[in-house]
């Protein structure tokens, strides 16, 4: 009984991870790979930057306001003299680094109470829902500014005060998968062969979930970056770190005579957070099958 | 005496991503006035592409009709306006499709859709467009039309969704309705109501009815022609009694051998069916220069893979693409 | 291989009942249930095939699933080999679970997307763990060729299988872990109809083969006459006919299942002849408003003022042929 036509060699070399086409599909997406490279080039700065130019960003190393390229300071200097290049280096760390930590901390939270409140339903689903909807109607910016200013600016409370207000729609699109994915035949036959609950969720459900989650998380550093930017604008930060949004904040005073203090900075992190939506664009595109198909 | 509907020669291409692939491949047929033709084939065999084509709703800038003809009333489709097709859609040739729970928009009454139909079309009133929905309704046999013609589509079952979706295709009295798949969503008593109905309507209103199934039965209790369709090519056509006796196509042969039949007796003993090894080829196979049932037939000669067998007639208007169908 | 085809049970259900909570009105509004099966009881011998068969909202894959205990059973039996399954716990579950397999309806949900081919036909053994790891792969490899795969193919992803090549990987998980009971729910019915018949034929082959045991659900007569040895008919959560193969199909007691049967289009000029259509106009009742009497008794054409008193019990009419009308009696003469 040899019904099934034999496949040809290089049907069965085909024999590619889904993984391995959605990068396919995204190498193909320009928009995407060109966004990819520059924030490849911000993260390589924010590593590396500091040992190439060591220039310490609070150091008076000039007069202030000298105009970008003059005096060999490339990006100019701010109104206490201090060398501008080197703060967008240096902040750079400072900026990304709390934009992935605060966006894993969402993740993490956000995944966990999504999957549990869309594995387990009933009793567990509605008290979860409600603390998320709780988070939710949380005025974010408010929340965290209460947080930061009573625990004290320090970095890793900046980052708590960001990620305990993001998590909220990544636990409901966790829930909304869960629930979808739950009820395919595929978890019931798992179920059938006495899979464990701990499996069903985490090694059956989760990775079927997880296309709209990587987007999200993606698009979560880039709102991680702004947000903090809004904190350190609001001067609720570590004074004696140097940040992006730090530096637009203490030169806010000087916008018109010297534009360039801010506008630099605020370029840094509208660049940053473009290429990271782009990514996200294309990550998505790329994880998403109905796309794939044509 | 023309013929109502004259396809000659249809070919429909669709761009895919291996390059233009022909849908439907030299197909040619004819319906006259009342008539009940019927289509069958696996899916991606190019049924429910020809419904489209019919209809001039191909997939935009995807799929195109290369040549051939449509000769509906005389006047040729492929050559319509757009604007000429919108007229023709709905009024003149209507459509019921397979998924009765989403054919229908779910924020209006059905009296509402049906009403809407008949004031687009026929540029009735708003009172007697509602009339007519309620009329329309008794017709395909809703009860109490008076009091359902203003519930919402989540109100009904399935069934009920399809008898709506009826009222509306029959709406302007189309001298052609193309019913796809009309009853695969649905239990089979219902789909024995709805056969009931589509043959009533038919003597009644004498519309003409394409039927596009799977289901050789349906086609047995439905039709007095039918088309086969492999691969976008017509493999079989001509009446149904004399195909389903004697066919001359081994798909055909296949087709109604491959399924479990409810006989009039039933008998102890139990033959394993007959299969039809294989399964449609993919696009990229379409529109070669050969037999593209070869692959999976039992019967295939060096022939059928070095040309693409012929239409030859046989007695009763009953035509088979096979190089060997006076054999078959 | 083969096993002898003997008279003992394999599977026994007794009195299911299967019950969900559906909320009317607001989070507090009182609870009410809706029996999707109710009270049914059946019995397969082990190496034939019992068929339920019915309409949607009938109860049967809600059935199917309660005796595999994938949806809780609220009342009833499910005796497996003398065992009642659903009193199972820990090990004994896990062995049990070993013995009862499922095909599902959807070759394309019913298969992880992001796991190979040989990883979803491992997937049992390694969650049951009934064999030693080394051992697994040899039975994989074997179980693709019973199929009809190639063992190349175990590499491919879902995806790259064609609908029916996906069926056969299903089956292969099901047969996995040796089971007996294989319940097939709707085998066929998402395939194309050339590719039904090669996997009706394959589980017909793989049954002698491995003297398995299936209860097959299906809508499809043509199918389940095709397939089944008895035949239970299912309308609104309760059994109204069951029996053997030829004495349904040729002797159709109750009202319900001859309008089923009338219903099914047909080739065989003979049959569309000989069949006068039984219409049964109107929906069924609302299944959270049973009517007191017999719950087919509004569309019914034989019914009688008696049928809306009281429901009438499945009781045997003739040897194996068991009847639950209040019109049929011992004489196993149809009403109609």
């Amino acid at each position: 009984m040899t019904d099934t036509p034999i496949l040809p060699k290089e049907e069965i070399q085909k024999a590619r991870h889904p993984m391995a086409e959605a990068t396919e599909m995204f190498m193909k997406n320009h928009a995407a790979v060109a966004a990819a490279v520059v924030l490849m080039l911000i993260v390589l700065a924010a590593i590396f930057g500091p040992y190439i130019y060591p220039t310490d960003p609070f150091d008076m190393v000039w007069a202030p306001f000298s105009p970008p390229g003059e005096a060999g300071f490339l990006l100019g200097t701010d109104y206490l003299g201090r060398d501008l290049l080197a703060a967008l280096i240096h902040g750079a760390r400072v900026s990304i680094v709390i934009g992935l930590a605060a966006a894993f901390m969402s993740v993490f939270i956000g995944v966990t109470v999504g999957a549990l409140a869309g594995f387990y339903r009933g009793y567990v689903e509605e008290i979860l829902m409600r603390i998320t909807e709780f988070f939710q109607v949380l005025p974010t910016l408010l929340f965290s500014m209460v947080i930061v200013a009573l625990f004290g600016a320090s970095l890793p409370m900046i980052t708590f005060a960001i990620g305990i207000v993001s998590w909220t729609a990544v636990a409901r699109i966790t829930r909304s998968e869960f629930l979808r994915i739950r009820e395919l035949e595929y978890v019931t036959a798992s179920r059938a062969s006495g899979a464990s609950n701990g499996k069903l969720m985490f090694r059956i459900i989760l990775p079927n979930a997880l296309p709209p989650i990587i987007v999200q998380s993606a698009l979560m550093v880039g709102s991680a970056i702004l947000f903090e930017a809004g904190l350190s604008f609001l001067g609720l930060t570590d004074p004696n770190v140097v940040s992006w949004g730090q530096v637009i904040g203490s030169n806010r005073q000087y916008i018109l005579d010297a534009s360039y203090t801010v506008t630099i900075p605020g370029m840094a992190i509208f660049i940053t957070v473009l290429a990271i939506s782009l990514v996200g664009d294309g990550l998505n595109d790329a994880l998403n099958p109905k796309l794939r198909q044509r | 005496m023309e013929p109502l509907l004259k396809v000659e020669n249809l070919r429909i291409e669709l761009a895919t991503r291996d390059g233009i692939a022909p849908v439907i491949d030299d197909l040619t047929f004819s319906l006259g006035q009342g008539e009940s033709i019927s289509f069958v084939g696996e899916s991606g065999c190019g049924k429910s592409m020809t419904a489209l084509g019919l209809m001039g709703l191909l997939p935009e800038k995807v799929g195109r009709i290369a040549s051939g003809k449509i000769i509906f009333n005389g006047e040729d489709l492929t050559t319509a306006s757009e604007k000429r097709m919108r007229e023709i859609r709905g009024n003149e040739i209507s459509m019921i499709f397979q998924e009765p729970m989403t054919s229908l928009n779910p924020v209006y009454t059905i009296g509402e859709q049906i009403a809407e139909v008949l004031r687009a079309h026929q540029g009735l009133g708003r009172k007697a467009a509602w009339n007519s929905a309620i009329e329309l309704l008794d017709a395909v046999r809703i009860p109490n039309a008076q009091r359902r013609v203003s519930d919402y589509p989540f109100q009904m079952s399935g069934g009920q969704r399809q008898r709506v979706m009826i009222a509306m295709a029959l709406a302007c009295e189309p001298k052609i309705l193309i019913a796809d798949e009309p009853t695969t969503a649905l239990d089979v008593t219902v789909q024995a109501q709805i056969f009931d109905l589509l043959r009533d309507l038919r003597s009644q209103t004498s519309a003409a009815i394409i039927l596009i199934t799977h289901d050789m039965g349906a086609v047995a209790e439905m039709a007095e022609r039918m088309i086969v369709m492999y691969a976008g090519r017509n493999a079989e056509q001509g009446p149904v009694e004399q195909i389903i006796d004697h066919p001359r196509h081994p798909y055909t042969r296949g087709l109604i051998s491959c399924v479990p039949h409810i006989m009039a007796e039933l008998t102890p003993e139990r033959h394993e069916l007959t299969e039809v090894a294989g399964i449609v080829p993919s696009l990229r196979e379409f529109g070669k220069n050969q037999c593209l049932f070869a692959s999976r037939c039992t019967d295939a000669t060096q022939q059928c893979l070095d040309a693409r067998p012929p239409e030859m007639e046989f007695e009763h208007g009953q035509r088979s693409a096979c190089w060997h169908a006076k054999d078959v | 291989m083969t096993e002898p085809r003997n008279d003992d049970v394999l599977l026994d259900v007794e009195n299911l009942t299967v019950r969900f909570a559906v909320k009317r009105g607001s989070t507090f509004g009182h609870k009410s249930y809706l029996y999707a099966v109710d009270d049914i009881s059946f019995a397969i011998k082990r190496g034939e095939t019992l068929a339920i068969v019915g309409e949607s909202g009938s109860g049967k894959t809600t059935a199917a699933l309660a005796v595999a205990r994938l949806v809780e059973a609220y009342q009833g039996k499910v005796n497996l080999d003398g065992e009642d399954f659903l009193q199972l716990e820990d090990a004994d579950l896990r062995k049990a679970r070993a013995k009862v397999q499922f095909i599902f309806q959807d070759p394309y949900s019913s298969l992880n997307p992001r796991v190979r081919a040989e990883k979803i036909v491992r997937e049992p053994l390694e969650s049951l763990q009934t064999v030693p790891a080394p051992e697994r792969q040899a039975i994989v490899d074997k179980l693709f060729t019973a199929v009809g795969l190639h063992p190349e193919q175990q590499r491919l992803f879902p995806h790259q299988f064609s609908g029916g090549q996906r069926q056969r990987i299903g089956i292969a998980r099901a047969l996995a872990t040796q089971p007996e009971l294989i319940i097939c729910d709707e085998p066929v019915s998402a395939l194309d109809v050339a590719v039904q018949a090669q996997i009706l034929n394959l589980l017909r082959k793989l049954q002698t083969e491995f003297g398995l045991t299936y209860l097959f659900i299906s809508h499809d007569l043509g199918v389940v006459q095709h397939m089944c040895d008895s035949i239970a008919v299912m309308y609104m959560g309760k059994i109204v006919e069951h029996a053997d193969r030829l004495s349904l199909f040729n002797n159709p007691l109750h009202p319900y299942t001859s309008a089923l049967l009338s219903a099914v289009p047909s080739v065989d000029k003979k049959r569309r002849e000989a069949t006068k259509r039984i219409l049964i106009p109107g929906d069924p009742p609302d299944p959270l408003a049973l009517p007191k009497g017999c719950r087919f008794a509004n569309r019914c054409p034989a019914a009688q003022p008696q049928c809306e008193d009281s429901q009438p019990p499945l009781t045997e009419v003739a040897p194996g042929h068991k009847v639950a009308c209040h019109l049929v009696d011992e004489k196993a003469v149809s009403p109609l």
